[in-house]
């Protein structure tokens, strides 16, 4: 017990000397990822938390549960646990396994309950459905050595929207406890692909960041590849073979329309949102060869950023919108390049061998994630200056890195040699949390929008 | 074999053949009146794509090395096939798909798809084909012929192929 106060003692006060503190549990169990990297994470992440079943002051009907908010309770706590568990933070344990607490115990737990349950922290919580058919899920998280509340709140949600109050528990969750910004709260759009080999079905389809409440947007008739989600989640760029040739389209999620980003003869692909929403960057070939130009999401004309002999593609902007990363074989080989938002100041950074891909700038700024093509296809990451390599995978081919809203985590997709099978995959910075993601059928292109409001 | 499969995935993908070991379609759109011979008895209607794929005998498709789009000597040879085959036919147009193997990232091989295709059009144009019959697309490497993962798989891959429209 001692010991559990120290460190959490030392984890609220000083995150950054939790390493020396005592390990308190084993490790969990290796999931493939790569180990040695980083493990400024080891400590908070041993931290077991019970979250028992949210209470409800009175079961009542709500659309979000045939059952009535009793049992919607169980749901909630559910996600938050599979939350935490699936993205390899905490020791979560779950409602199935614990006592369930009275509503009126929600902001005054009984401690001698969770005490003696190797619980270092305990999340209680309520949900309520009001009046209007709304729901409020309220989430409180406690320190169970302590017996003390570190923090609590409260969303009031449409009855559709009731997963969302649970994400915003996990991210509250994460968020006081690690330090880091919230990430659970977003949203995914990919590719789902079905079919042979040789002539892949490929449609654009969104779902939450844990994989539920999935749609697919697109029927299939027409390829589609490489989306990309408004910083607002209303709409997605991307690319489309409507009509037979590759072109770049904005889809409106609310209204289910779609219209061409730019009109033009020529190819368009590669399409990228800047960090405001307010421009779209593209990829046009002209006869043949391959440039970057930028368009405001309203249309007119567009801004010609590179003209280098060669194939100049993709680009990412840095989170304040001034730089912007992309790739280019202007030097022979697929390298990754740092300009200015504007075009100007053009230059290289990767130079470690092999070629260097699919940037994508983090939106904390710190690191550049890219897929590093030596032999094998690997997801890597390095700073905006090229340095710090650092390899989060190592599999045939892995590529189209994005990153999680708090550049914490980065998804991508694998691809199966001989099968060409693709599947969606997550790992966090340290290399160790690899794991992947659930999708009906298989699944490429990720792309990992913002916290929802 | 490796060509005729390419022959009939090309096929397959332009008239949705369903057979893939079908050597020509069974029936064929009209001809634009006086723009090609009566069609003999047997073989495919003259001009046709049908007919475009028998003369060719494989050479409707040529191939690049890895990253790489210029047209080597035995890409010229069947080049200079196809530019006399539309010279013969003036009112047919072509398309040329660009393809790259798998082991690249979708976006440059996107890019390359289309410089693989406009490389194989400048040099139809460069042998006298009006550039305004020719047009390009890139499939990047959606479109595999061949569906191993190994380097022969990858050399049938790395190709563009011209279908002429009828």
């Amino acid at each position: 017990m001692k010991k559990t106060i120290a460190l959490i003692a030392l984890f609220l006060t000083a995150p950054a000397m939790a390493q020396t503190a005592p390990v308190l549990r084993p490790p969990p169990p290796d999931e493939g990822g790569l180990t040695g990297s980083v493990s400024d994470e080891k400590e908070w992440q041993d931290l077991g938390i019970a979250i028992p079943a949210f209470a409800t002051d009175a079961n009542q009907p709500t659309p979000a549960n045939a059952q009535g908010t009793g049992a919607l309770g169980v749901e909630v706590a559910r996600v938050i646990t599979a939350d935490l568990r699936n993205n390899g933070l905490f020791l979560p344990v779950g409602p199935d396994a614990l006592p369930r607490p009275a509503y009126v115990e929600i902001p005054a737990p009984v401690w001698g309950t969770w005490s003696g349950r190797n619980a270092d922290m305990l999340v209680q919580g309520y949900v309520k459905a009001e009046g209007d058919g709304s729901l409020t899920i309220g989430c409180y998280l406690y320190d169970v050595a302590l017996r003390q509340q570190l923090v609590q709140k409260d969303w009031r949600l449409g009855p559709a929207d009731w997963r969302r109050g649970a994400h915003k528990c996990a991210d509250l969750i994460y968020s006081r406890l690690s330090g880091e910004n919230p990430f659970f709260d977003s949203k995914i759009a990919y590719i789902a692909e079905t079919g042979p080999k040789g002539n892949r079905t490929k449609q654009l389809a969104i779902m939450d960041s844990d994989g539920a409440n999935h749609r697919f947007i697109t029927t299939g008739k027409a390829t589609a590849l490489t989306p990309r989600y408004s910083p607002d989640y209303k709409s997605i760029v991307y690319l489309s073979y409507l009509n037979g040739n590759p072109r770049i389209y904005v889809y409106d999620i609310a209204a289910g329309t779609q219209r061409l980003v730019t009109q033009s003869t020529n190819p368009t692909f590669a399409p990228r949102w800047s960090p405001d929403g307010r421009t779209i960057l593209y990829s046009m070939a002209v006869n043949g060869n391959t440039d970057i130009y930028s368009v405001s999401v309203n249309g007119g004309p567009s801004r010609r950023l590179t003209d280098a002999p060669g194939i100049d593609v993709g680009g990412s902007f840095s989170p304040d919108g001034r730089q912007i990363v992309f790739e280019s074989d202007r030097s022979g080989s697929q390298q990754v390049y740092i300009m200015n938002a504007d075009g100007s100041n053009q230059r290289r950074i990767s130079f470690f061998g092999g070629r260097a891909a699919t940037p994508e700038w983090s939106p904390r700024g710190d690191q550049i994630a890219f897929t590093h093509i030596a032999g094998n296809f690997r997801i890597a990451v390095m700073n905006p200056s090229g340095g710090d390599l650092r390899h989060l995978t190592d599999s045939w081919q892995d590529e189209a890195p994005t990153w999680a809203p708090n550049g914490r985590i980065i998804q991508f997709f694998r691809t199966e040699r001989n099968s060409g099978r693709a599947s969606l995959w997550q790992v966090d910075l340290t290399g160790r949390n690899l794991r992947r993601l659930p999708t009906p059928v298989d699944a490429s292109d990720p792309a990992w929008g913002p916290v929802l409001p | 074999m490796t060509r005729k499969l390419a022959t009939a995935t090309v096929l397959a993908g332009a008239i949705a053949l369903a057979a893939c070991q079908s050597k020509a379609p069974q029936a064929l759109p009209p001809q634009p009146a006086g723009s090609t011979p009566p069609p003999q008895a047997g073989g495919p209607v003259p001009g046709s794509q049908a007919d475009f794929l028998a003369q060719m005998q494989g050479r409707d498709v040529i191939y690049f090395d890895t990253d790489r789009y210029n047209i080597d000597s035995e890409d010229v040879a069947a080049l200079q096939g196809q530019a006399q085959w539309l010279m013969r036919y003036p009112n047919k147009r072509a398309s040329i798909e660009g393809h790259s193997d798998e082991r690249g990232t979708r976006d440059y091989n996107l890019a390359l798809g289309e410089r693989r295709a406009n490389a194989a059009k400048n040099y139809l144009i460069s042998l006298g084909v009006d550039a305004g019959r020719l047009a390009t697309v890139s499939y990047g490497k959606e479109r595999p012929v061949a569906l191993g993962s190994d380097e022969a798989s990858w050399a049938k891959n790395r190709r563009a192929v011209t279908v002429t429209i009828d």
